[in-house]
């Protein structure tokens, strides 16, 4: 039988549970192709492929990777489908990237997006 | 890709979306002899029910995760089956913006956003003789302190997220709102290790016994519910009726929420608030249809029982529209069953009036189907509509649109001392809604603070396109 994905580090959201209930990926008996890594503002963190970048970050226990325009306040993944605009990330320079949406890639280097995420143009 | 309008071949059917509803349609229209185009938002068929994760997870049991998989596994491998064939050709990663009437030729324009692996964008466009709209639904969320905090996330995002890339927001899960997805979303955290210490619902699901003849009629629908109800029991999960998450604590993330009792209005009872530690919140109210497509093209709309907008179809599930047919959540949320039975029903009528293809013999049990089942969706949506005290858990400061970062006070201010009456009024006065979203979010909160009804869809894009797409339109379209 093919061996369970078992996260190594990360969150412990995404371990077995201690009662033996059991792991999101021990549930479906899942056996992924090999990981590989991404950066979030600079820390190093294991995606697994097909993994969108927001279901990377909550595999890490990341639930935040924005910041609003006003009131400078940290948000994440809301809605899971696209449809709210709240996980909005900035990934490889570009912004905005709605980060349920974007599949996650080798070496992807994604960071905190701020505001509107386009500080540079000093609007 | 054709650029030109005029270049592009003509299929008989486009259908937007591959749900339950636009799978269904399309593999039997396939099946009837149309020739079909799926345009679909997500990589892979299945839509948001039957979302699944991707290939590279390996999941030998994507099952475990579902209720009738077997329904969309059949339609799974037809649809493959018809592809090959070359009678379907399904476009996925294309998120159709928008559908035009070609007036010299009355055909049907369908305009995409395709996008690729690394989040680059094409447009794509797609000429049609008839429009299948399966454009599905997205969560009804009502506002409270906290609700903006990380680690507050839809009930239907968390099961996304967990059905996809089989992960959790948190270990400690509280899944609060009303309606019958709570059930599924707390069975399915708890099945995939999640501790939930509770589902909150605001309704009393003892109103369904005066739905007694819908539920005897829906001995299917019962057996779903047994089944949540044991993986519930299973998990020692506590239903709590009458309640509702009127606060969410924390700095960073969400540390604890406040759970109230409610009384027949949704009015938090005084008094009542207990504190419950989490580490994570699922939260929603039913489901939205999507319709900005529909009523762009405009498309007429009924109010539903759970108070939001539905399109109004007839029997063959065509819309007001000549050439447009909808099924699915479009026509009134009633779940994939429901979904799954109108997108066929949908194809042998659109197969009937473009080529006289006789109504196949399974259609007279579909049309009995659909509305055993819609009876029963009616009467749960009545039992789940929010009832008007729920703005009774919003302080001044609570966000209520999430992307413009406007507050309940500053909507009352707009309603009380400045005279909005409606939705698109309050919007133009504070900004609510006019964000990224463009109001899914805030929507339903926002019509029911300002006093009016469920506002109808205005998106005329419904996902974000460069202006340099737009310029691009030949004006022969518009």
């Amino acid at each position: 039988m093919a061996k369970v994905y078992e996260p190594e580090g990360g969150s412990e959201a995404n371990r077995p549970s201690p009662r033996g209930a059991s792991s999101p990926a021990a549930l479906v008996r899942a056996a992924p192709d090999p990981a590989f890594t991404v950066t979030f503002d600079g820390r190093t963190l294991t995606a697994l492929p097909g993994q969108s970048i927001a279901a990377v970050f909550w595999a890490a226990g990341i639930l935040s990777w924005r910041t609003t325009r006003a009131g400078g306040e940290p948000r994440g993944a809301f809605c899971g489908i696209g449809s709210c605009y709240d996980c909005l990330a900035t990934v490889n320079g570009r912004p905005n990237q709605r980060a349920c949406l974007v599949a996650a890639r080798p070496g992807d280097v994604i960071t905190t997006q701020e505001g509107t995420g386009h500080a540079d143009l000093a609007v | 890709m054709p650029t030109s309008p005029s270049d592009l071949a003509v299929v008989d059917l486009a259908v937007v979306g591959a749900g339950p509803a636009g799978l269904a349609g399309a593999v039997a229209a396939a099946d009837l002899g149309l020739g079909v185009t799926v345009l679909d938002a997500g990589e892979r068929p299945g839509g948001q029910f039957y979302r699944h994760p991707a290939p590279g997870l390996r999941a030998a049991r994507p099952e475990a995760l579902h209720h009738d998989w077997e329904a969309f596994a059949t339609r799974a491998s037809r649809l493959e089956a018809h592809c090959r064939a070359g009678r379907v050709t399904h476009l996925a990663a294309h998120h159709v913006w928008t559908v035009v009437r070609d007036a010299a030729t009355g055909e049907w324009l369908l305009h995409a956003v395709a996008s690729g692996p690394g989040g680059e964008e094409a447009p794509a466009m797609v000429r049609a003789r008839a429009v299948l709209l399966a454009t599905g639904a997205y969560e009804r969320q009502l506002p409270f302190p906290g609700w903006t905090l990380p680690g507050v996330v839809g009930a239907g995002g968390a099961q996304a997220m967990l059905k996809s890339g089989l992960v959790l927001p948190g270990r400690r899960v509280v899944v609060a709102g009303s309606g019958p997805l709570l059930l599924a979303v707390a069975a399915s955290l708890a099945a995939a290790g999640a501790t939930v210490p509770a589902v909150v619902e605001a309704s009393a699901y003892t109103s369904y016994a005066r739905e007694l003849p819908a539920l005897v009629r829906n001995p299917g629908k019962l057996g779903e519910g047994a089944l949540y109800g044991g993986g519930l029991l299973r998990h020692r999960v506590r239903l709590l009726t009458r309640h509702a998450v009127t606060a969410a604590h924390g700095t960073d993330r969400v540390e604890a929420v406040t759970v109230s009792r409610l009384d027949r209005d949704w009015r938090p009872v005084a008094g009542s608030e207990r504190r419950m530690p989490c580490d994570a919140l699922a939260v929603g109210h039913g489901l939205v249809p999507q319709l900005e497509l529909a009523t762009g093209l405009g498309c007429a709309t009924r109010r539903a029982p759970d108070g939001t907008l539905a399109l109004d179809l007839d029997p063959a599930q065509r819309t007001s529209v000549p050439g447009i047919w909808a099924a699915g959540e479009t026509g009134g949320i009633g779940g994939a069953q429901l979904a799954l039975t109108e997108g066929e029903l949908a194809a042998s009528a659109i197969a009937y009036e473009l080529h006289g293809t006789p109504r196949p013999r399974r259609a007279a049990a579909l049309v009995r189907r659909r509305a055993r089942l819609r009876r029963f969706a009616d009467a749960m949506a009545a039992a789940h509509l929010p009832g008007d005290g729920w703005t009774g858990w919003l302080d001044d400061a609570t966000l209520v649109c999430r992307c413009e970062e406007v507050p309940a006070g500053r909507i009352r201010e707009a309603v009380a001392d400045l005279g909005a009456h409606d939705a698109r009024s309050v919007k133009l006065l504070t900004r609510a809604g006019m964000g990224w979203c463009q109001g899914r979010m805030c929507g339903p909160a926002v019509a029911c603070l300002a006093g009016g009804g469920p506002a109808e869809d205005r998106r005329p894009l419904s996902c974000p396109v460069e202006l340099g797409r737009l310029a691009q339109l030949p004006p022969s379209v518009s």
